[in-house]
């Protein structure tokens, strides 16, 4: 057996900020060539591992033990003339939100050119021509024009193929990439995973690559390492690890993880065909801007929201989804067409008119976070829709309150808690308090779950389901994800630049998809068998050219 | 680009237009008899009256600011008591105390204030800017412990206690300076910059504490966003990432305070020109209302404001061009 050079190898690696211990003894190895993927839900300490490999913590206060050896050096006893020759030159990193992970004042170019240039004697010009050839080689079209724009002047896959750009531009022999695609769309993601895919291919360079999302190893790497709280859960050959995983943690997170051919979990009432629907859109508008700079973010609508089911909105960023949600709940104002909830016609009713249906048209949003009053307790927070219907009693409004928090799965005597005591997870559990405390006969939810771990998904989406089951709730599901859009609905319909290309029962969408848009975005997504996931690249790739 | 200077200018001009207005009204029903204030104590009651007939003071109070309106576009004529005065376009009224033009007087003003507004400002720009990047660098270093302390010190102390030191030190007790003075550019200028150094140095030194701080906190953010950290990740020096990268990020603030400054300091360096014995625009607005002389401080605030509305449009400009993000509207 030929044993090859190890480009990393860590040994009892430990990370710790402050009295949190967020790496606890983690070793593993990286063979040259080799692609290893670190799997694990947030603060797993799969980015801090990460981090530690290009001596990232030194000067933030974090505490590393143990060794880590990258390229022939050692990160934790190398001195800093020492990291920075390994940073860049040896070992490169590629991190998760490009945007802001470019220098927002300067042309993509120079940037890449000033990385070149601090490992390479070469002139300004010569650094310029090598970031122009790297941008060439990441399919960044027109390079030599492009090189001179701004982060802000790129899309959101471009700017991620320009940070690969700069990470390939001194030859490393590592990429350790951090999240490279979640902060992209579907379609993209597929792109940039093909990209480091082929660029593996032809570089022969290691890949190290941290990710929440199963799917997004099993599309890229050999290896496959599922950490939790710091430690080691299991370690192997994708195929083994995904495929027939020893852990019980493990399966636990790969049967949480949505996948598209999953039908909706918890089945719905069924409605006959003739029911008046609950709410009904038709060729519904939403223009933003005056003059030559108007733009219609929603582009003539129709959808109908029937008692008891679920309708999937599902589209990539800037598709209109989340406008057309706030029209949905009147929000924000549709421009033009028709809204009609129970037989009335609400789009055009003014503010006062419309109060009366406010409380029965609820929302429910992505960010658990930024949707909380971060200094009222969650109690207050919860009781808000009670006191504007008038609820004046604080006994009955402390016992209402108490009895939405326990329904969705919470302590009611959490009601004096602030949000930032809770989990992601809870927070949008204590947001679903909220749409259901004014008793809503319908709720939008917008991206409920995206900013949530899997198994945490798993449960928001299966509590979602219940209440419905329960209340007979019209539900609007908007997310960016197929899978758990197929998870939750019966009806689904496509977004594409504000208008639907394909809307119908979720098995017609998913089953048997007509637009070729549709198409193209189930074919992006990740498969969790690392087999599949070849025949899903050449499927790209087919399309693509056609 | 043009559109938006437009738009400035008018917006410019609305403002002060107000600002005018304005300071009519508070002047018309401010207490005190003008008239005997000009004609002094010892007037008769017809001298006085003579004076308030000569100054139009018994006009209402939207004729006089006609008048003030239509000089500033037109000219206009005055009555000196024994005969006629033309004052041309754009004539800001005349001094009710010295039957000076009050553009004249302004002229002959401001470049002594301009002088020393400018040398000032260099200097508290490059000892704030300079402070607060060397400290935000030295973070949880002495240094940096050293420069927050003598920043707030600089904060704390006001100008006539430094500027008094200063001159205690360096003229009387040293005597390696001469006597803060105001001589001219077009005269001598080896003169000029010795006599205002003192001036400039004070008002350096407290003005910079507060530019020390924002650049300190502003290059503390800069410092912490991810595009910095993506360059660590890939190797570059310390040294590059401040002065290439988080520099730039933190100007922002940096320039928007400074517009403000600069402006005002045309008005409001009153206590350094007093201190300094240095004839500027500030010792003058501040006798001009003592004596209620309106046309002076009309004038003078009429200038002042048209210079923080200047160094506002031109810092715009300024932040547009160091960040590209930035649409001028």
């Amino acid at each position: 057996m030929t044993t090859r050079e190890l480009l990393v190898d860590v040994s009892d690696l430990t990370v710790d900020f402050g009295s949190v211990r967020a790496v606890d003894g983690l070793s593993f190895t990286l063979e040259a060539g080799g692609a290893l993927g670190v799997v694990g839900e947030s603060g797993s300490g799969k980015s801090a591992s990460a981090y530690a490999l290009l001596g990232l913590h030194r000067g933030t206060g974090a505490r590393v033990g143990g060794t880590v050896k990258v390229a022939g050096t050692d990160v934790n006893a190398a001195d800093d003339a020492g990291l920075r020759a390994l940073r860049g030159a040896k070992a490169a990193m590629v991190f998760q939100d490009p945007l802001s992970s470019l220098d927002p004042y300067h042309p993509v170019a120079d940037q890449i050119a000033e990385v070149y240039r601090v490992h390479h004697r070469a002139s300004r010009k010569a650094a310029r021509a090598r970031a122009v050839e790297v941008l060439d080689r990441v399919g960044i079209p027109d390079a030599a024009r492009r090189s001179r724009l701004r982060p802000h002047e790129f899309s959101g896959g471009m700017r991620q193929r320009a940070l690969i750009a700069m990470a390939l531009a001194c030859e490393p022999r590592l990429i350790v990439a951090d999240e490279p695609t979640t902060a992209l769309d579907v379609t993209v993601q597929a792109q940039i995973l093909d990209l480091l895919h082929t660029l593996r291919q032809e570089t022969g360079m290691g890949l190290l690559l941290v990710t929440h999302d199963v799917g997004v190893a099993a599309e890229s790497v050999d290896d496959v390492l599922v950490m939790r709280e710091g430690r080691e859960v299991e370690r192997g050959p994708v195929a083994r690890v995904l495929g027939s995983p020893r852990e019980a943690y493990t399966k636990e997170l790969l049967a949480a993880v949505p996948r598209v051919e999953t039908r909706r979990v918890v089945p719905s009432q069924r409605v006959a065909e003739d029911v008046t629907p609950l709410l009904e859109a038709v060729d519904l508008r939403r223009e933003f801007g005056r003059g030559s700079g108007k733009v219609a973010a929603v582009g003539g609508v129709s959808l109908t929201v029937h008692a008891g089911q679920t309708l999937g909105i599902v589209g990539e960023s800037g598709s209109g989804k989340t406008t057309l949600g706030r029209m949905l709940v009147r929000l924000l104002d549709p421009t033009a067409g028709r809204l009609r909830y129970g037989g009335t016609e609400i789009g055009s009713l003014s503010e006062k008119e419309l109060r009366p249906f406010r409380r029965e048209l609820q929302m429910v949003f992505q960010d658990p976070v930024a949707s909380l009053n971060p200094r009222r307790s969650v109690g207050e927070s919860v009781a808000d829709p009670l006191r504007a219907a008038g609820e004046r009693d604080e006994g009955r409004v402390r016992d209402r309150v108490g009895a939405l928090l326990e329904r969705v799965g919470l302590d009611p005597a959490h009601f004096e808690r602030y949000p930032h005591e809770f989990s992601g997870g809870q927070r949008q559990r204590i947001g679903i308090a909220r749409a259901l405390a004014a008793e809503p006969k319908v709720i939008v939810c917008d991206e409920p779950v995206s900013a949530l771990d899997v198994t945490t998904q798993a449960q928001v989406v299966a509590l979602l389901a219940e209440l419905q089951r329960e209340l007979g709730i019209g539900l609007v599901f908007i997310a960016h994800d197929l899978a758990v859009v197929r998870q939750v609905s019966d009806r689904v319909a496509v977004m594409r630049g504000g208008l639907i290309v394909e809307q119908g029962s979720a098995d017609e969408v998913y089953g048997d998809p007509q637009d070729p848009y549709t198409k193209q975005l189930l074919a992006a997504v990740p498969a969790l068998d690392p087999g599949l996931a070849a025949a899903r690249r050449a499927a790209r790739r087919e399309l693509a050219a056609a | 680009m043009t559109g938006f200077l437009i738009r400035r200018l008018g917006g410019a001009v609305l403002v002060l237009f107000a600002l005018t207005a304005i300071l009519y009204g508070i002047f018309y029903v401010a207490p005190g008899d003008v008239a005997q204030l000009v004609c002094g104590p010892r007037c008769s009651p017809a001298q006085v009256a003579q004076v308030t007939e000569q100054l139009r003071l018994n006009d209402p109070l939207y004729v006089q600011y006609g008048h003030f309106l239509q000089g500033i576009v037109a000219g206009r004529d005055f009555s000196t008591g024994t005969g006629v005065e033309h004052c041309s376009a754009p004539c800001l009224g005349v001094s009710y105390q010295s039957d000076q033009q009050v553009t004249q007087l302004i002229l002959a003003k401001l470049p002594v204030t301009g002088s020393l507004v400018i040398g000032a400002f260099a200097g508290w720009l490059l000892l704030g800017v300079g402070t607060g990047v060397l400290s935000a660098w030295r973070r949880g270093r002495l240094t940096e412990r050293v420069l927050t302390w003598l920043t707030l010190a600089g904060s704390a102390t006001p100008v006539f206690v430094i500027g008094l030191l200063l001159i205690i030190v360096f003229c009387s007790t040293l005597q390696w300076l001469p006597a803060p003075s105001y001589v001219p550019f077009s005269e001598d200028p080896e003169q000029w910059a010795w006599g205002l150094l003192l001036p400039w140095v004070s008002l350096a030194l407290i003005e910079s504490a507060k530019y020390a701080r924002l650049t300190r906190s502003a290059m503390l953010e800069t410092l912490a966003e991810d595009h910095v950290r993506t360059f660590r990740a890939y190797g570059v020096g310390e040294r590059a990432i401040i002065g290439r990268h988080a520099l730039r990020g933190a100007v922002a603030p940096v320039i928007a305070l400074s517009a403000l400054d600069f402006g005002t300091m045309f008005g409001g360096a009153v206590l350094t020109e007093s201190l300094f014995g240095i004839p500027g625009i500030g010792r003058e607005l501040v006798n001009a209302v003592k004596v209620v002389d309106l046309p002076v401080v009309v004038g003078m605030v009429l200038v002042t404001g048209f210079f923080v509305v200047l160094a506002n449009a031109a810092a715009d400009l300024l932040y547009a061009l160091a960040d590209r993000r930035v649409v001028l509207s």
